[in-house]
């Protein structure tokens, strides 16, 4: 394992801001995986730096594949990590919006440049990617469709579903897009959580990542994961969104099957504490988000179904 | 009249309302043009908040001269507005790329969505924006090159000090002008000041122009002034100034100053060590039409712009 440091920044007030690189093999830039872009991102840090020692220990035992290299960037912005921000730290810009960065712009469009120099050669590009909305996701891979997306590689990973959605226009200047733009396979992997760790979901895409890794001849692993994704268009997920505001308590977990009818959460009246609204499933499906905040307002999504 | 566009419930015991102030003259005939000036996207910028007050101020004191509608937004995002946060606070989302929304979308895109709607068919539409809490911005309107041949005319009567046309970029497509654009109502954005403050010379400047172009819809019959001649430049005319070291920066020259090549525009400085890191000097001849307002910089912060003579 070598370690690097991939962009270096001076601060007025604080340590240099520094992301770092974790490298694994020699040879083609075969497989970049990055973890957190957000300062919140604490699953997908959490993932990233597991990866970091299961990729060490297989380099050690020789099972990185020669002429292949591997990188790991476990955090793309400590600096909104160490004091509990998503965005950037002094003017609360997002970097996973600055893609392909500009090099004499400002600070996280410079941020993005200099590390998006560093990892756009790579042939696969793999990020732990998080939702605007606080909550807990089905593990899948998410991916744009630009044209050059490959929905039959990111079955590989062997998560139950692959969710395939159009690009707006916001996502143009993410990473997931601009890796597309340069020829990177790209995927954006959802691991259940974002601001607490979830073991269980966090060792599935630990092994879904090595699996994939595995069959991409990258590493010599014995694949753990097997489920056949299903493919699912974005578009084909229908949202319940919630008619009432308050306290919001579930009913159901992610990825459970549910009937027509069936109570899936409680709104309830935080100063009478009467439930005032019972959300239910108007067709059959399967939960495949849950928004976690404690409470929720009107109009506001709290499921989303796959039919 | 005090209308209301959008209502969300909250958890604890208070409804979020996206209201309107409707202006019009004692009798309509249904064939009034109107004019929609909108502000407060992100709750960061005030100047907007003032421009809505005066000229809602100058067309009661001369009711009798409105001959129109004139629909007054003044917050998009009141929860941002009220807790000095730029983007829709519990969604840390910037309102300005969620456009044009979607009503059956998440209470973010639901609100963009029936802004959208109410705000489709006006003759104008002026959306105030006051830069950010970091940048100081010379009065001026910024036009996507696709839709400068329509609207740079109108922007000449806005009496503002300059009109930039920039290049289109994919993800201004989230944008309300342009989402207003694209479907034939059109929109002008205005930048001015800077966040968190109002200047109350710069917001009468603007409500000037305002009446000129509402006389010029028909809108609005009373006296107005002349407007000035706005400075007109496309990207390639525009200098950006950006920070070479991290620290404090001081301003060595005036916002809206002339300054000559080579001119000192600004020190970065370093309060430990007592050192200047950085000596930012102007690259042309021209106007410092953006300065910066917050002095804590890092490598790449925008410190200024300048408008090459």
């Amino acid at each position: 394992m070598r370690r690097e440091i991939l962009f270096e920044l001076s601060s007025p007030y604080r340590d240099d801001f520094r992301i770092r690189g974790y490298q694994f093999g020699k040879g083609e830039k075969a497989v970049c995986i990055v973890g957190a872009t957000r300062g919140n991102e604490i699953q997908q840090v959490y993932i990233a730096g597991q990866l970091v020692k299961r990729l060490r220990a297989l380099e050690q035992e020789g099972r990185v594949s020669d002429g292949k290299s591997v990188m790991v960037v476990p955090s793309l912005n400590p600096f909104s990590m160490n004091i509990g921000k998503r965005f950037w730290a002094q003017d609360n810009t997002d970097i996973n919006r600055m893609f392909p960065g500009y090099n004499l712009g400002e600070t996280t469009q410079r941020i993005a440049a200099g590390v998006f120099e560093k990892i756009k050669d790579y042939q696969i590009g793999i990020q732990f990617a998080s939702f605007y909305i606080s909550g807990d996701f089905i593990p899948h891979v998410r991916m744009m469709k630009t044209g050059l997306e490959n929905v039959e590689m990111a079955k590989e990973f062997a998560l139950p579903y692959v969710v395939v959605r159009d690009p707006r226009p916001f996502d143009t200047t993410t990473l997931n897009y601009n890796w597309q733009i340069w020829d990177t396979a790209a995927f954006s992997v959802y691991a259940r959580d974002t601001e607490k760790m979830d073991m269980e979901a966090a060792e599935l895409t630990i092994e879904s990542v090595l699996t994939f890794l595995g069959k991409q001849k990258v590493i010599t692993y014995e694949p753990t994961q097997t489920a056949e994704s299903v493919v699912v268009e974005e578009d084909d997920l229908f949202n319940i969104k919630t008619p009432k505001a308050g306290l919001f308590r579930p009913l159901v977990t992610v990825g459970e099957t549910v009937a027509v009818g069936q109570p899936m959460a409680e709104v309830i009246d935080p100063y009478e504490g009467e439930v005032i609204e019972v959300l239910k499933a108007g067709q059959e499906g399967t939960v495949f988000f849950i928004q976690d905040a404690p409470f929720i307002l009107e109009k506001t999504l709290a499921f989303k179904m796959m039919k | 009249m005090i209308k209301e566009i959008a209502k969300v419930e909250l958890p604890f015991d208070e409804t979020l309302t996206i209201k309107k102030h409707r202006l019009q003259p004692e009798t309509v005939s249904g064939k009034e043009k109107r004019i929609s000036i909108v502000t407060g996207i992100h709750g960061d910028e005030l100047e907007g908040q003032y421009v809505c007050y005066e000229l809602s101020r100058r067309i009661h004191a001369e009711r009798d001269m409105l001959t129109g509608i004139v629909d007054i937004y003044p917050a998009m995002n009141p929860l941002g507005v009220d807790s000095i946060t730029r983007g829709i606070p519990m969604f840390d989302l910037d309102m300005n790329r969620i456009f044009p929304g979607n009503k059956e979308g998440s209470m973010a895109e639901y609100v963009a969505a029936e802004a959208v709607s109410d705000l489709a068919g006006s003759d104008l539409c002026i959306d105030i924006h006051a830069s950010n809490i970091y940048l100081k911005e010379l009065t001026q309107v910024r036009i996507s090159e696709m839709t400068a041949k329509e609207l740079v005319p109108i922007a000449r009567r806005l009496n503002v000090d300059y009109i930039w046309v920039h290049q289109a970029a994919t993800v201004l497509e989230s944008t309300l002008a342009h989402s207003l654009n694209s479907i034939g109502t059109k929109t002008l954005v205005v930048e001015m000041g800077v966040g968190m403050r109002i200047t109350k010379e710069i917001g009468n400047q603007l409500v000037d122009g305002i009446l000129v172009v509402m006389k010029d819809l028909g809108i609005w019959n009373g006296e107005v002034i002349t407007p000035r001649t706005p400075i007109e430049s496309e990207d390639g005319n525009v200098h950006f100034l950006n920070a070479a070291a991290s620290g404090m920066f001081l301003p060595a020259t005036a916002h809206c100053k002339e300054v000559k090549n080579g001119e000192l525009v600004g020190e970065i400085v370093d309060p430990l060590s007592g050192k200047v890191l950085q000596k930012v000097y102007s690259p042309c001849d021209g106007l410092v039409f953006t300065l910066r307002e917050f002095p804590v910089v890092y490598e790449g912060s925008l410190v200024g712009r300048i408008l090459a003579r």
